[in-house]
């Protein structure tokens, strides 16, 4: 061996094998930085700052707008209806694809995440062909008990179950197939109805990835704007949901209405901020617990 | 109360993991479940449980048909391999979990149940922690609370699935003595299952051998070592190797060698020689003495292993030899068989 050689080898052979070179983690570190400043941090500080551009006067005037309350209480209205189905949903789902075997269990997880890879607005206009007022089943609904599904709340609460359906399944589905069945064999074992082995030994151990995809599940359920703009029908006051009030106030071209916009803009980007803030929170708060119901044994 | 397994058949789609298994567990008695996996003995003792149900045959708990009840009413105690404690509750609160979800009639008082919880965590011999949760038990710990919450519903019988099976050497052996004394001061009829031969040998009154969903033998630990029923429980049970051989007019012969063994009893045909490594000794070729070539010589606790390569088709034999004699590898040697048994080939076991 040279001289020239020697340095070289022996920094080589003193590294971890899993540790780069102080240059390669300087660049990854610095190249993750600046995507996630430019693609997430700045389009944020956009949205509150244009949001502020007039003063908070101005910014909380939005709220004296009917139009304006009425969004935000739709959408408050629609994710407290469509959070809690797929909160039954998922963990029915969850369920059935970690705790059992049958036929066709892997084409339900495909299709729990279906959800996922269709766009918004396909299903948007699926329901509309599905369930409009001209269709069998809508027109029924319509004629014989005047419920209305499309261009209506109804129509609004379905797309955003639909697009909002993996959240909690996906939470729940690997760390209940980790988990297996032993703890629900125990309860049985000893005596406890399924109801009260389900109440006690399953739902305590999957609480916390419950309360995640619940976390995640609202926020997008109040942010989703493809389904909900197709089904909607956009009727002021009556079926325009945030996201879709947004649009419209943006659509004005008026000063004031470009602050209302990015107003409600920035009460959807912190409520997003919120949920991240409490799911790190709850993490650090409860790391010891969710090791112990992760671990297993 | 005695439990009897009835014909019993057990098929997961088309495979059968039980094959018309019979089974007179006698009441108080110390039953150990012996097997490779896959030999269908915990699936056995999943069905006494209640948590799977046979595909034909009956489970009677004493005069009564418990295969028609769901494993709730059976009033079994199971205790796990990984002890399946809950994780959320504390020691307590687990062992005292089968009183708390009995329908309010037969449901004892709070501060009962308390007391119960603490009788039975002082005799698992864990007293003073009564607030802890399992993940700051060790694993012996774990197991011994996943007993005392077994035996809190008073079970009218205790089932163990593989108990020790997740737990180092050491405690292991501790807690097969503690197990066999618990047994003897609460009399509990107690089934469990073990892949490990000293295991089962040393707890149980008797021990069933399984295999390939079959019972290949019940007995005491004495009769499964001493006349083990078929060459797969000899070999199963304790170290042993097995020579291929032809019985004649009650002659044996290795190849062409004549044995020096009778075997009156045995009809004329192919059979195997069993036996164990203690029961051979090692010597100069001769005749009687089966002929073989020293492979492998190697020192274990207190005496010599030899591996004697027999026959024309190397045939491996193991020995045991006291550890003053060092034969060479590549000598050749003559093995004198002192204990043995022969199963003739395909015997109504096999």
């Amino acid at each position: 061996m040279s001289d020239a050689n020697a340095p070289r080898v022996r920094r080589r052979a003193l590294r971890d094998a899993t540790t780069e070179s102080p240059a390669v983690r300087r660049l990854l570190i610095g190249l993750t930085i600046a995507i996630l400043a430019l693609l997430l941090v700045m389009p944020l500080v956009a949205v509150f700052s244009q949001a502020l551009r007039l003063g908070l006067d101005q910014a909380l005037a939005t709220f004296q707008d009917p139009d304006a309350m009425d969004a935000v209480l739709l959408t408050l209205l629609v994710a407290a209806i469509a959070v809690p189905c797929n909160l039954v949903f998922g963990v029915a789902a969850a369920w059935a694809v970690a705790k059992y075997r049958f036929p066709g269990r892997a084409f339900l997880v495909t299709l729990i995440d279906l959800p996922f890879s269709v766009s918004p607005v396909v299903a948007g206009m699926v329901y509309i062909i599905l369930l409009g007022p001209f269709t069998p089943i809508g027109g029924w609904l319509l004629e014989d008990f005047n419920i209305r599904i499309i261009f209506a709340v109804p129509g609004i609460v379905l797309a955003t179950i639909f697009v909002t359906f993996p959240f909690i399944a996906r939470e729940l589905i690997p760390l209940m197939q980790e988990q297996g069945t032993g703890d629900e064999e125990a309860a049985l074992s000893l005596g406890a109805s399924g109801l009260r082995t389900f109440w006690h030994t399953t739902l305590p151990n999957v609480k916390w990835a419950l309360l995640y995809g619940v976390l995640l599940c609202n926020a997008r359920a109040m942010g989703e704007f493809g389904a909900v703009a197709v089904i909607s029908g956009k009727l002021r006051g009556e079926t325009v949901t945030m996201p879709l009030q947004i649009e419209l106030y943006y659509q004005e071209f008026r000063a004031s209405a470009l602050v209302a916009a990015f107003t409600m803009a920035a009460v959807l980007a912190g409520l997003a901020l919120i949920t991240l803030i409490i799911k790190t929170w709850l993490e650090w708060r409860y790391a010891d617990q969710l090791a112990a119901t992760r671990g297993g044994h | 109360m005695d439990i009897s397994i009835v014909d019993v058949r057990k098929e997961f789609g088309r495979y059968p993991a039980l094959n018309d298994v019979s089974l007179t567990i006698r009441s108080g008695e110390l039953i150990a479940l012996l097997g490779p996996s896959g030999s269908g003995k915990t699936t056995l003792l999943r069905l006494i449980a209640g948590l799977e149900m046979p595909t034909a045959g009956t489970v009677l708990f004493g005069d009564e048909d418990a295969s028609r009840k769901t494993v709730q009413e059976r009033n079994v105690g199971f205790v796990f391999q990984h002890y399946a404690l809950f994780r959320h509750m504390t020691v307590a609160e687990n062992i005292g979990f089968g009183l708390r979800v009995r329908p309010r009639a037969r449901r004892p008082a709070r501060a009962e149940i308390r007391s119960r919880a603490v009788q039975l965590l002082d005799l698992v011999q864990l007293s003073g922690l009564e607030d802890r949760f399992p993940a700051q038990l060790s694993g012996g710990q774990r197991q011994r609370v996943a007993l005392a919450r077994a035996l809190a519903i008073d079970p009218r019988v205790l089932l163990l699935d593989e108990p020790f099976g997740a737990l180092d050497a050491q405690v292991r052996r501790e807690l097969r003595r503690w197990l066999r004394e618990l047994h003897d001061k609460t009399g509990h009829t107690t089934v469990f299952v073990t892949h490990d031969q000293e295991e089962a040998i040393e707890l149980a009154d008797r021990v069933v051998v399984m295999s390939q969903g079959r019972i290949e033998q019940i007995g005491s630990a004495d009769e499964i070592y001493d006349s083990p029923a078929s060459p797969f429980v000899f070999s199963f049970i304790g170290e042993s190797s097995a020579l291929p051989v032809v019985v004649r007019g009650g002659r044996v012969a290795f190849e062409d060698t004549d044995l020096a063994i009778s075997a009156a009893d045995i009809a004329d045909g192919p059979a195997r020689l069993c036996v164990r490594p203690h029961d051979v000794d090692l010597g100069e070729p001769g005749p009687g003495r089966v002929p073989g070539r020293v492979s492998l010589v190697r020192r274990s606790g207190a005496g010599r292993r030899v591996e004697v390569v027999a026959g024309k088709d190397a045939h491996r034999v193991e020995i045991e030899i006291p550890p003053d004699l060092s034969p060479s590898v590549g000598s050749t040697v003559g093995l004198g068989v002192r204990r043995w048994r022969l199963f003739p080939e395909r015997a109504p076991a096999a």
